[in-house]
């Protein structure tokens, strides 16, 4: 089999950061992840399947791993070497095609009775992901026995697989796994019925979580960032009423709350600036993950409203202030699991990511391809995707020759 | 005007005319912001307007001001006879955006005011307020003030409460006289409507101003200004300079109608200055020189200001412009009743500015300088920019505008990307919001402007703090509509790229690019008419 293997190797996990430091995405190049033939990889179980992946997507908690970005939080909860790749489409032995759902909950980790958020379908929050019969890992791509999806193999248990309807292309199958998580962060955000929220960031998972809120919400208006021309059509087409630049959006918000303003030096005349608002947003969905961003979405929000994280934002500095101040609530969408709709019925998220995928046709998200010799410029693509007027860059493994040999 | 000027004037001097460029004509001087270019036009089929040599000012401006007071014009009483015991009087006074460059002290508006006071308080007139009539302009600082009406009226009426800002956004401070036979609300400061006589004291320094604009625009607040600052108005008022021909002017005589039927006693003092705009004498002199007057010393003073300009950081730049006071001298002061007195007065306004230009041009290219009527200690922003040269400059003509129907503007100016955030927080909001959705006038009135009028942080804004009304950057685009509809192209030379695209024009880098551009509408061999301002300048085109 062919695949790229993440190693533990401090001084290169240093270079990387570096390197990915000066020019994002070049942590490849520097850091411990290296393309690697070996034989064929051993199943972590009886029940276990084999996939062999179409297309498997890169995504913003990739990218941080390779460029040596990602919290020291991770440590305990991945097991050394291992496999990328968790937004994967792929087929089974018989050749059938199937999506990977790549948290490794209770049942994949055999794991009985289940902990509490398995039982009640919230296995992003599983409690066991370092116990069980495999190694830790958080999901399929950071556990080693299971392997992960930037490979011609590897191993899923048949829990974490959805069957491809025939009418779904490969590319837009690859979309659904980061489409459950916009799913799911736009359910977690409870937007009251004609709210206005704010969704910081136009990359992949903030269309993703606009093209949710716009299927499964009702909100009046919702306000986009978008700093290059392309995230801003794409942020207009899937139905953001507003879209600006990132430094636009205080006052986007505030225009479209009728609120006022406030500037943090305290000056004798009141000042135009607007470092942040009265009022604000009922919700902010922030889907950067930055010092900036965070600091950002607690300014626009509204007393006693919401701001959600969605993108990963590992070590951040921030003023917490407002958020005491202004009684905001901080909570994070990580993944996927069971949803309740605003109508009360529950689903799983994966079905509802099925849904919008065709609906709003979100493979048009999947801009280049790229085979695994190439990663170290798949991996550059993918980490500058904005301004080169990119969302989704993935693997394609379908000519792979070591995945053609059965 | 000026007492401790020693400046001397021409004797006679030179009216205004129009230069054609033949190849031994000098590069032109063209205003650039904060700075200027020299600029070679083509020869053969380019002319300049030049404006007029500064009029002689009045030897005797107080005297003028006190004959004016007591002959007034129309069937207007004297004023002292005007003036009774016990009455409720109010002057009103032209606000910061007026005259532009800020003249030197005394201000016109000092002497004037000085001289109705000192007639009340021989009257036995006490109660008196002064007005700044800023309309949805920002309110003038206190510095701004002491500069127009004098530290002694400032010191005696200020600290009591007498001389303020007018805050057309305070409804027990404003007042609905009625309706023009039109449905046009007039929307009024409830002091000035009560008082026995209103006095409005004005500096026309172009004929746009005065008459009835004076107090129906300047006392008034958004619910009467809409009626007359929208695209409907402003795109057939030809041109806003051109009262007989402005359908601007035709709402403010209208409103006029129903302030003088609703009992209001308006003594409309009217002033015009010459065009002595940047001295005679002293570093800016050159600007008013034509060209090939020029000695070596002038020579040399130019490139030596333009390079020691170019060393300068903007905001250096901005200070040592936002410095300049103009040397203006008093041309005409009359007084009495409104549209007497402003008949004269456009008369003394057309006499130092008007130039009669035959025939209209294929390109008008302006150097657009660094102070507008909404800039003034301040920032000039993109959409001043746009209004300085499509709203105002452009609309410097009578008859027919100097650029023919689908004809092309390049203007120069550096238009940054920057807004004085105090002044102009609605200015940075339409910009980013606004423009990047429309540049269309009319549906920019229509999705837009009850959103920014009736923002109530702007109001507060407009309020308590130094910021132009929301609305305000709205009326800017209105006032470039008419320029909008009537030109084939806009260019604008020297300009910060991304803000020149986000106002909707093309960007070039030198006038030649310009001028490469523009051929694309008007053809190979366009005509060219440079309009030569500051100073002011007015085309009569026939």
């Amino acid at each position: 089999m062919k695949a790229l293997r993440f190693k533990r190797n401090i001084p290169r996990y240093a270079a990387a950061k570096i390197a990915g430091n000066i020019m994002p995405g070049s942590g490849a190049s520097f850091g411990p992840i290296d393309l690697i033939q070996e034989e064929n990889s051993e199943s972590p179980g009886k029940d276990w399947v084999k996939v062999r992946p179409r297309l498997s997507g890169i995504c913003g908690s990739d990218l941080a791993t390779v460029d040596g970005k990602s919290a020291r939080y991770f440590e305990p909860l991945v097991s050394f070497p291992f496999t990328p790749g968790h937004e994967v489409v792929g087929n089974l032995d018989d050749d059938s095609r199937v999506v990977l759902e790549p948290v490794l909950s209770c049942t994949s980790r055999n794991i009985s009775p289940p902990c509490t958020p398995c039982s009640e379908g919230k296995i992003g929050n599983c409690e066991n992901v370092t116990l069980g019969e495999i190694s830790p890992g958080i999901q399929t791509g950071s556990c080693h026995d299971t392997g992960g999806g930037w490979a011609t193999e590897f191993y899923a248990h048949p829990s974490q697989l959805h069957s491809v309807p025939d009418e779904f292309s490969d590319e837009a199958a690859v979309m659904v796994e980061p489409t459950a998580c916009g799913v799911h962060a736009a359910l977690a955000a409870e937007i009251p019925d004609q709210g206005v929220v704010a969704i910081l960031g136009s990359g992949t998972l903030g269309q993703v979580t606009l093209s949710a809120l716009r299927h499964f919400t009702n909100p009046k208006t919702i306000i986009s960032t978008a700093r290059y021309p392309e995230q801003k059509r794409v942020a207009t087409q899937l139905g953001s009423d507003i879209v600006v630049s990132p430094e636009e959006i205080h006052r986007a918000v505030r225009r479209a709350c009728g609120t006022k303003a406030i500037t943090n030096v305290s000056e004798k005349a009141p000042n135009g600036r607007v470092d942040r608002l009265t009022g604000g947003a009922d919700v902010v969905i922030d889907c950067v993950g930055s010092s900036k961003s965070i600091s950002d979405a607690l300014s626009i929000t509204k007393p006693n409203g919401k701001v959600v994280l969605v993108g990963m934002p590992a070590t951040v500095e921030l003023e917490l202030t407002p958020l005491w101040h202004r009684e905001l609530q901080l909570i994070g969408a990580y993944t996927y699991g069971t949803e309740k709709l605003p109508d009360g019925k529950t689903t799983s998220t994966f079905d509802l990511a099925f849904e919008l995928v065709k609906t709003a046709k979100l493979e048009e998200l999947v801009s280049a391809c790229y085979s695994l010799n190439n990663y170290q410029e798949a991996l550059k693509h993918a980490a500058n995707a904005g301004v080169r007027g990119a969302f989704k860059i993935v693997f394609d493994l379908r000519d792979e020759r070591e995945r053609n040999i059965k | 005007m000026n007492t401790d000027n020693k400046e001397t004037s021409r004797p006679s001097p030179r009216p205004g005319f129009v230069l054609d460029v033949d190849r031994n004509t000098p590069p032109i001087v063209f205003h650039h912001g904060e700075n200027f270019h020299l600029e070679k036009l083509p020869a053969g089929r380019s002319r300049v307007v030049y404006p007029s040599e500064p009029l002689e000012g009045l030897p005797d401006p107080e005297g003028a001001i006190k004959d004016a007071l007591l002959n007034p014009l129309g069937d207007s009483d004297p004023l002292p006879s005007l003036l009774k015991p016990g009455m409720k009087l109010t002057i009103a006074f032209d606000d910061i955006s007026l005259p532009l460059p800020p003249m030197r002290k005394p201000d016109i508006r000092q002497r004037i005011i000085e001289a109705v006071l000192d007639m009340a308080a021989e009257a036995g007139v006490d109660d008196v307020h002064l007005i700044a009539a800023l309309a949805l302009h920002r309110r003038m600082t206190e510095d701004e003030l002491r500069h127009a009406v004098g530290d002694r009226v400032y010191d005696s009426f200020a600290p009591k409460g007498l001389l303020y800002n007018l805050d057309a956004e305070d409804p027990e401070g404003m007042v609905v006289l009625g309706e023009t036979p039109h449905g046009e609300e007039v929307h009024f400061c409830r002091r000035a409507a009560e008082s026995d006589l209103l006095i409005y004291v004005n500096i026309n320094l172009v004929s746009m101003d005065g008459g009835h604009k004076s107090t129906a625009t300047g006392l008034a607040g958004y619910t009467g200004l809409r009626h007359h600052h929208n695209v409907h108005t402003l795109r057939n008022s030809k041109s806003i300079m051109d009262r007989e021909n402005s359908a601007l002017h035709a709402s403010n005589w209208r409103m006029g109608d129903v302030i003088k039927d609703a009992g209001v006693k308006i003594f409309q003092i009217e002033t015009t200055v010459n065009n002595n705009t940047f001295g005679r004498e002293g570093p800016l002199a050159l600007l008013q020189k034509r060209e090939w007057e020029w000695n070596a010393r002038d020579r040399g003073q130019f490139i030596a200001m333009q390079r020691g300009l170019d060393l300068l950081p903007v905001k250096a730049k901005r200070r040592i412009f936002g410095g300049w006071q103009s040397p203006y001298e008093l041309t005409s002061v009359q007084a009495g009743e409104v549209e007497a007195v402003h008949k004269k007065t456009i008369e003394n306004v057309y006499a130092q500015q008007l130039v009669t230009v035959e025939g209209q041009t294929d390109i008008l290219t302006l150097g657009l300088p660094y102070i507008c009527p909404y800039n003034v200690n301040s920032i000039m922003n993109p959409i001043l920019v746009m209004c300085l040269g499509l709203g105002y400059f452009f609309n410097l003509y009578k008859g027919k505008p100097l650029v023919r129907e689908g004809g092309v503007l390049i203007m120069s100016h550096p238009t940054p990307w920057e807004f004085h955030p105090v002044h102009h927080p609605s200015y940075i909001d339409f910009f980013e919001q606004v423009l990047t959705e429309t540049t269309d006038p009319i549906e920019i009135e229509k999705r837009y402007e009850k959103q920014f009028a009736e923002d109530e942080w702007y109001i507060h804004l407009y309020r308590n703090s130094y910021a132009y009304h929301g609305v305000h950057p709205l009326y800017m685009w209105y006032w470039g509509s008419h320029a909008m509809q009537h030109l084939g192209r806009i260019i604008i030379v020297g300009g910060d790229q991304k803000a020149v695209r986000r106002l909707g024009f093309q960007s070039a880098s030198t006038l030649q690019d310009a001028l490469e551009i523009a051929s694309d509408v008007v053809g190979p061999q366009p005509t060219i008419t440079h309009l030569k301002t500051p100073p002011l300048v007015m085309a009569d085109v026939i």
